[in-house]
């Protein structure tokens, strides 16, 4: 039986589209900086993906840098605003978590949205020069932040936004002219494109703190020499997003099946942010007094991948800290489940997987 | 047609035998893995997150996962079955750690492989065993489990390789967990093992045998005791049995029943100038007490928390005994109290017995169980009393 694969978040499985044009690009030599033919032809996929990506969120392609990943993208801006004061939401991706100096949290409330009014006081409570940086959906419950508020009020107070943009972008329309913001982070992978390419965007006209020396590329923002074949593979995943937007929009259909299923087969399953907007394809739950490593576990060996709330990357689970962030128990928090789905799911999986849970919660209660 | 008895003991095909083997990261537990593999059952490796690598070696940035969880997951992905890797370190610290810190304030010598087995692997990985389906869970100890062919009841028994047994570390395991554990290198040499791990090609084929308490760096267990109660070094007074100060120590923590360097007393206070030894710790006073070897020889010993293996109730059993994982088995006799408690009488005393450690009782090669050694009767003493 074919394995279900309902951890998107995580990673996507790669758009058939994109494995070709990385095939082929990558048939091809050229290093974008070189002057010869070769490299002109390389400059030009790397020049089209620029284009793709940046008009997917709205942005011109002069405001597009490409880096190795959202992780870099997020540590360029927080290691570069090091000597400012950063304000972060206290449910970021680890990137942005982990990363900042003189960070100071702003908390959530327990629908998972972030709590404007803190976020108000905290910036009037200093007038140092300030950072900002709030994601605009969360990868473990998919709820999706209200950043054109967030920019009003830090605008409101000069301070510079940025936001990891990861589990938005290709999702639902993002404008990041409208959202009036300072940079945002994208990541290839989270759209069906490759791993290891992500994109910076910034405002037209600023240019964004230096995180790696050593060479002139992309517009000497960032130096090393360009993922030729990963940017062309980025490029077609964000076109793909954009033409298929309304299918992961309806996702948003098999998530309810899922939902109100898996409410259904058990009274210790409980489901967040579902009164806060959410990205159509996640679902962070918590099924009480459940070993949730277990629970995966033998969810992996049924042939289902999905995540627990918080893998840490030698694979052993800790409470998740966004759950515990939106006032979640830690008890209750360690059993927190995350499935999410993307452009290759269909019904007859998502049958299959209930199926396998109810079996499941059943003989594990 | 009769389904064969696979080599795990189940009547059906190995591929539909289920086996979770408990995988540290060493050869032992890896060729086990390996072997079952390699006859086609359904195997899952898991390995145990037990402590902070980082900290336990004192290095910063060392991660979350070790070399030895890293080695586990390479043997399972070079092999192809699933690996998984839990996060046991608050059932540790509570199950092992603890108790570890606690009995050496109390005086004591423990052995925290035992509470190890005992409850994070054959209680806590036992249950995840049977909530993954597993028909049975496998490790790689140097132990067998024999089914009698008369009673129909597994046993437990000696490794064929004595310098490799672990029975005195395995004493704890209850008739249910033997029921469904499985030591397929019991029959073995460690010889052998490293041979099937050549074979298979094993990424830590020549790794060397681990030695210390894993979570104790350079066997330096006194560190380990003071970062979790700094109180734990409290200096005090060394007492010779017959009531004279001979000295000071600096804290219980350091001394053993039986030790004899290390004392910082010198040999000269006696009058014959014949060595002192710990002859007993009184954690209350803060005293340790020293005196001849004389005093420390005991016979009868109580024992506490007992596993009674086998169905041999009489009063009083005919048995040979361990009281260090290191030393030959002696003559005893074993007197069972309750289903926890029990007292042994030695044929002839013995010297250095700590309370703390083990007491692990056998019938020849058989495992009959055993219990913690509450405190010993020290002969000399009670004659001079």
């Amino acid at each position: 039986m074919p394995r279900i694969y309902l951890d998107y978040n995580a990673t996507c499985p790669i758009r058939p589209e994109v494995i070709e044009i990385v095939r082929e690009t990558m048939t091809n030599h050229g290093n974008a900086s070189s002057i010869h033919a070769d490299g002109r032809q390389a400059r030009k996929i790397v020049e089209d993906a620029r284009a793709a990506v940046g008009g997917m969120v709205g942005a011109s392609a002069k405001q597009v840098i490409f880096t190795s990943g959202a992780s870099e993208s997020n540590n360029t801006i927080l290691r570069g605003f090091s000597d400012h004061r950063v304000l972060i939401s206290a449910i970021e991706h680890p990137s942005v978590y982990f990363c900042g100096r003189n960070v100071e949290l702003i908390p959530v409330h327990s629908n998972g949205l972030i709590n404007l009014e803190k976020l108000e006081e905290l910036l009037q409570k200093s007038d140092q020069p300030t950072l900002v940086s709030v994601m605009m959906a969360n990868n473990e419950t998919g709820v999706i932040q209200p950043i054109k508020e967030v920019t009003k009020l830090a605008k409101s107070c000069n301070a510079t936004v940025h936001t990891d943009a990861v589990q938005a972008a290709g999702r639902f329309e993002v404008d990041f002219k409208d959202l009036d913001i300072d940079f945002m982070s994208l990541s290839a992978h989270k759209m069906g494109g490759p791993q290891g390419v992500g994109a910076l965007i910034m405002r037209q006209g600023v240019n964004p703190p230096k995180f790696m020396y050593g060479g002139g590329q992309e517009r000497r923002q960032r130096a090393g020499t360009e993922n030729v074949s990963g940017i062309a593979g980025f490029g077609v995943a964000a076109d793909l997003a954009v033409k298929d937007m309304e299918d992961f929009k309806a996702l948003k259909t098999l998530r309810e099946k899922m939902e109100s299923h898996m409410r259904a087969s058990s009274n210790r399953v409980t489901i967040y942010g579902i009164d806060a907007p959410r990205v159509s394809n996640t679902i962070a739950c918590t099924v009480k007094d459940m070993d949730s490593a277990v629970f995966m576990m033998n969810l992996d060996l049924e042939g289902v991948s999905i995540s627990t709330g918080a893998a840490c990357s030698s694979g052993q689970i800790k409470p998740s800290r966004v759950l515990m962030a939106m006032g979640v128990p830690e008890e209750l928090a360690k059993t927190g489940l995350r499935i999410s789905m993307g452009w290759d799911t269909k019904e007859v999986e998502i049958d299959r997987f209930l199926e396998i849970w109810t079996k499941l919660i059943q003989r594990l209660d | 047609m009769t389904t064969e008895i696979n080599s795990l003991g189940f009547a059906k095909a190995p591929k539909d035998t289920r086996v979770v083997v408990a995988m540290s990261g060493g050869v032992d537990s890896s060729v086990t893995a390996a072997l079952l593999h390699e006859e086609g059952y359904d195997v899952i490796g898991v390995t145990l997150q037990l402590y902070d690598y980082g900290a336990a070696i004192e290095r910063k940035g060392a991660c979350c996962a070790g070399q030895d969880i890293y080695d586990a997951k390479r043997v399972a992905e070079e092999l192809g079955f699933p690996h998984y890797v839990l996060d046991y370190e608050d059932n540790f610290k509570d199950s092992v750690i603890d108790d570890f810190v606690e009995t050496y304030l109390q005086g004591q010598t423990p052995i925290p492989c035992v509470k190890c087995n005992q409850t994070v692997k054959f209680r806590d990985l036992l249950k995840v065993a049977k909530d993954l389906n597993a028909d049975c869970m496998a490790t790689g100890h140097y132990i067998q489990r024999v089914v009698n062919e008369k009673t129909g009841q597994s046993e437990l028994h000696r490794a064929i390789d004595p310098t490799k047994d672990q029975s005195y570390f395995l004493f704890a395991t209850t008739q249910e967990q033997l029921d469904f554990l499985r030591f397929p290198l019991g029959g073995w040499t460690k010889d052998i093992t490293r041979e099937h791990a050549l074979r298979f090609g094993l990424v830590n084929a020549d790794k060397p045998d681990s030695q210390d308490i894993c979570f104790v760096p350079n066997g330096d267990y006194a560190s380990v005791v003071k970062k979790i109660r700094p109180d734990a070094e409290n200096s005090g007074n060394i007492v010779h049995i017959d009531g004279r100060v001979v000295g000071q120590h600096n804290g219980i923590i350091h001394y053993t029943i039986g030790q004899r360097k290390g004392l910082g007393i010198g040999g000269g206070v006696s009058e014959d100038n014949s060595p002192f030894y710990v002859i007993a710790i009184n954690a209350d006073e803060n005293k340790v007490i020293v005196g001849p070897k004389e005093a420390l020889a005991c016979d009868t010993v109580y024992l506490d928390q007992a596993n009674w293996l086998g169905n041999d109730n009489r009063e009083n059993l005919k048995v040979s005994v361990k009281l260090r994982s290191v030393m030959r088995p002696v003559e005893a006799t074993l007197y069972k109290e309750s289903d926890t408690s029990g007292r042994l009488v030695l044929d002839s005393p013995q010297y250095g017995i700590a309370a703390g450690q083990a007491a692990v009782i056998y019938d020849n090669n058989r495992v009959l169980g055993g219990g913690w050694i509450k405190h010993a009767r020290n002969k000399v003493l009670k004659d001079a009393a």
